[in-house]
């Protein structure tokens, strides 16, 4: 078979982390029952009027300024007409001719993806069919999307993912969006087409139903396989919307929502152009936060991490922020807070497929218990089982130490009479011992350490084991 | 005929209240008697709230002790055109699709006449979704003539233009996209005043041509025109198209008693052409004579492109219908055909049986000029052509202050003359629709000369949100 090239552009929808919708007060808000979150506005009764909702306008054109877009001074929104039951204006308003934010670019991984345009719109109600009938859930609509697509300039089903993957954690970092896609924030729609190396640009088909970076993955090089087979035939790929079929792993043609493509698009005449000022510009650029890549280099610079743990914190926000807020309270233990959280925190989170901010440990309460294990007050191994406590119960870190008595205790006869005890009952290994197997001590520490629970450090156990069978 | 309570203006009607010589249920009173005398001619109404209206005014019969902090509107009965939302209301917008519908909230201009104490008193009849300007396009049938019922009322707003003339309101508000308010008034015989696009909030009107609707005032006298403007009018936190002004909302009432000898009239000579009636043109030339020795100066003007204007305005009109209508697809409210199997049926039969043919015509021919490859050529160009109408006027404002013209080519038209002909129904508009691209306020008053016993229009044009010209110079025909 003879090599071919693919030619990759995506176009994604991220849902606006904004209060409430575009263009009325209703509340944004996820898993509400269906249809309390609707008013005449949104619901585009007789009469009603789209007001924009300025937050929206802020947060699209942050993103443009993180990818190095040009922000329009004078955009306006426009209506894209289609006939379907969870559109209840027969239009949608977003933007077609003058996009808010255009001509920017990404650099991942130290490749150039060029963002043709950033677009802010609404987003349509839910239509659940179930069996014969069909229900709306219209709370969905009229929530603030942004719609960012890219130039065609991706090669691979793998560079896909990493942008994508990218353009999420930025979108994070923003808090322009949650991006989660598994509440539907952040739908990715792909478009591919394959040409053998060196022609001119093929026919493309667009990839819809795509809930998870695997699937875009997964259905890319599906379609590249499909496609280049039936130009190896000397066929003629069709352009056409497909959907993914993540169990039969194939693409289908989509059912699709109209039978002509022709969205009769014209200026949205209830609201007056969007007029930008450099001045708000310049404002919101100052105001943007630090970005991943910043971050991380940050992270291994200044504060000195291993580049592999500063790459796994920054690779949420959230996490990186705990982390940071964490470090506040110990800023002398950069690297050993960066393995309890990868180590500890990082197991528990992916073990309760729950977010660092889910979890109920507050980074102070952190930071407590790793200055206890500096301080000497614990040892590591106290330190996880308290922590196992922490989560639990939620309790502060000395105060479940205190409870269960775990905190080292500096009794010199205690630990006396304990190590004798130790000693008596292991006479045959005190006898190793004096033969010159000087290794089984670490044996003996461990009993101590086992009939203490801890309590004391395992340095001081050991000192005083020595003292006694070499006195 | 003597007059009676319900033919009296809000100014006549607050005296004789203040002076506790009627009571608010007296005037509601003459006005329901009036409505049942006539309303079975006129067809004026399409909703009528009588029972509420008279409980209001017993209200306020016991209510009001004192007049000093009370709105001028209060007690006032007022009619609405049935495309303006009035909470628990009907709204049908004269349309079969929506003769279902409540309204579930108020419109901005209802909310502001609820709190003035005003008494709405019915919803009147239109062409359907204000598209036509007879008023015989409706759902409801046709809205006659009060002066001659074999007679159009004018349209769309012509039942609230109706009612107004005949007494079953003391005021009206309407809508005006191209002349809406102001053709109805003239054929009627009274005041139609229409706003600068931006004046008055469109929350609660029922859209037809965004870009140029707006909720116009019928009245039966100037000043009464202006009273209902200053209570509706305002900038609104739900419309992004309206304004912000920095005048007092009662700013009118006084200006309008000044004299005029600093204003400049101009009268455009693309508005006495052929087409226009001679009769019309002589009723109108009247008034400017007479206005002449009072005013700084009288000269012709040139609004070249005006030959333009109608087929630039039903372009946009119909494209932005045809958006607007996009929402009537019988899945949340509104009338839904029986037995259909397919989505696609419902859309079909249901759009299909609940529009009306003018409405259809407009949907067709508007989702036709919005079309790709035809986009330009007709939306593109029509709107290129909106804005050589906008420099033509911002051209003769430089000279003048206001313009005059006669509101419509014609007097009040036969019932069915024009029904079967659309293009001929259209050109009733040519002198009211320019204004309404330019976004300007207009208004139309009567003239002194009637034409076979008929009332005919005059319009003056006024720079943009500058009514308190217009209704000055209105004001001072008027006193003729």
């Amino acid at each position: 078979m003879m090599e071919f090239e693919p030619i990759i552009g995506v176009e994604v929808h991220c849902q606006l982390k904004t209060e409430s919708k575009l263009f009325c007060s209703c509340p944004v808000e996820y898993g509400a029952p269906p249809n309390s979150l609707v008013c005449p506005v949104c619901l585009g009764l007789p009469g009603v009027l789209p007001v924009l909702n300025n937050r929206a306008v802020e947060l699209a054109i942050r993103l443009g300024l993180a990818t190095n877009c040009s922000i329009t001074e004078y955009s306006r929104f426009a209506r894209k007409h289609y006939f379907y039951p969870d559109l209840p204006k027969g239009y949608q308003i977003t933007q077609y001719q003058e996009p808010l934010a255009h001509s920017g670019y990404l650099i991942v991984n130290g490749e150039k993806i060029r963002i043709k345009r950033i677009i802010l719109e609404e987003d349509s109600g839910k239509s659940m069919h179930c069996g014969n009938e069909t229900l709306i859930d219209f709370n969905r609509c009229g929530i603030p999307l942004i719609e960012i697509v890219t130039e065609p300039d991706i090669r691979s089903p793998r560079q896909a993912v990493e942008y994508l993957r990218h353009l999420r954690l930025i979108l994070q970092y923003l808090e322009v969006s949650d991006a989660d896609m598994e509440k539907g924030h952040f739908r990715c729609e792909p478009n591919i087409s394959v040409r053998r190396k060196g022609a001119s640009i093929g026919t493309r088909t667009e990839l819809k139903n795509l809930n998870s970076l695997r699937n875009v993955r997964d259905a890319l090089e599906y379609e590249i396989k499909r496609q280049s087979e039936i130009l190896s035939k000397g066929g003629e790929v069709r352009q056409e919307t497909l959907y993914w079929d993540e169990t039969k792993m194939v693409t289908g043609p989509m059912r699709s929502k109209e039978e002509s493509e022709d969205y009769r698009y014209f200026p949205e005449p209830d609201l007056p152009p969007l007029l930008i000022t450099q001045e708000e510009i310049a404002r919101i650029k100052k105001e943007l936060p630090i970005l991943p890549e910043k971050r991380k280099q940050y992270f291994i610079q200044k504060l000195g991490l291993k580049p592999a743990d500063a790459e796994i914190l920054i690779s949420e926000k959230s996490l990186a922020d705990y982390y940071e807020e964490c470090l506040k309270h110990i800023p002398d233990m950069p690297q050993p807070l960066a393995n309890w959280i990868i180590t500890e925190i990082f197991g528990i989170l992916n073990e309760k497929k729950i977010t660092i901010n889910e979890l109920g440990i507050k980074p102070p309460s952190i930071a407590k218990l790793l200055s206890m294990v500096r301080n000497g007050e614990i040892t590591g191994k106290v330190a996880k089982e308290v922590f196992t406590v922490m989560v639990k119960t939620k309790d502060e870190p000395d105060k479940i130490v205190a409870e269960l008595g775990v905190g080292i205790v500096d009794d010199e006869n205690l630990l006396n009479s304990i190590v004798d005890e130790v000693l008596k009952t292991n006479l045959e290994v005190v006898e190793k011992y004096k033969r010159g197997k000087t290794t089984v001590i670490s044996f003996l520490v461990g009993e101590v350490m086992k009939k203490t629970k801890g309590k004391f450090l395992p340095q001081k156990v050991n000192k005083i084991i020595l003292q006694k069978l070499q006195g | 005929m003597t007059r009676e309570l319900c033919d009296l203006s809000i100014i006549e009607l607050r005296n004789l209240l203040e002076k506790r010589k009627v009571s608010f249920s007296d005037i509601t009173n003459s006005v329901v008697k009036r409505i049942n005398e006539k309303e079975k001619t006129i067809n004026g109404y399409i909703s009528l709230f009588i029972e509420q209206a008279q409980e209001l005014a017993q209200k306020l019969d016991k209510e009001v002790k004192d007049f000093n902090n009370l709105s001028i509107l209060c007690g006032i009965p007022i009619a609405i055109k049935d495309n303006i939302l009035v909470k628990d209301a009907l709204i049908t917008c004269a349309s079969k699709i929506l003769s279902n519908f409540i309204a579930p909230y108020d419109a901005t201009v209802i909310r502001r006449l609820k709190e003035n104490g005003a008494i709405i008193i019915g919803k009147t009849n239109l062409d359907e979704f204000a598209m036509g300007s007879s008023s015989e396009m409706s759902f409801y049938g046709a809205v006659s003539n009060p002066h001659n019922p074999e007679l159009v009322a004018g349209g769309s707003s012509g039942g609230s233009a109706a009612v107004v003339a005949y007494g079953g309101a003391i005021c009206a508000l309407g809508s005006d996209t191209g002349g809406s308010v102001r053709q109805p008034a003239s054929f009627c015989g009274v005041v139609g005043l229409k706003p600068t696009y931006g004046r008055v909030s469109r929350f609660g009107l029922v859209a037809f041509a965004s870009s140029l609707d707006q909720i116009g005032q019928i009245a039966r006298t100037v000043k009464d025109c202006a009273i209902l403007l200053s209570v509706v009018g305002g900038w609104d936190s739900a419309d992004s198209t309206s304004v912000k002004l920095p005048e007092a909302a009662d700013w009118w009432i006084k200006a309008i008693e000044s004299d005029i000898n600093d204003i400049k009239i101009g009268i455009p000579k693309e508005y006495f052409v052929s087409g226009l009636d001679p009769d019309v043109g002589k009723a109108v030339t009247n008034m400017i004579k007479a206005i002449t020795p009072h005013c700084k100066e009288v000269k012709e003007v040139s609004l070249p492109h005006t030959q333009y204007a109608i087929s630039a305005y039903y372009l946009i009109n119909m494209a932005e219908a045809s958006s607007n209508l996009a929402r009537y697809d019988a899945v949340k409210y509104g009338y839904r055909a029986k037995d259909c199997k397919t989505l696609r049926e419902l859309y079909e039969k249901s759009r299909g049986e609940g529009f009306g043919e003018e409405v259809k015509r407009r949907i067709i021919l508007g989702a036709y000029a919005l079309s790709k490859g035809y986009y330009e050529e007709y939306y593109g160009t029509a709107q290129k052509v909106r804005t050589l109408i906008r420099n033509d006027f911002d051209n003769v404002f430089k000279e003048v202050s206001v313009l005059i013209t006669p509101t419509s080519p014609t007097c009040a038209f036969r019932k069915g003359e024009k029904i079967t002909d659309p293009l001929k129904m259209y050109l009733s508009d040519i002198y009211t629709v320019p204004a309404s691209l330019a976004g300007l306020p207009a208004i139309s008053i009567p003239c002194k000369d009637r034409v076979q016993g008929l009332p005919v229009g005059l319009q003056i044009i006024g720079k943009p949100f500058d009514e308190k010209t217009v209704l000055r110079v209105a004001a001072w025909l008027e006193r003729l």
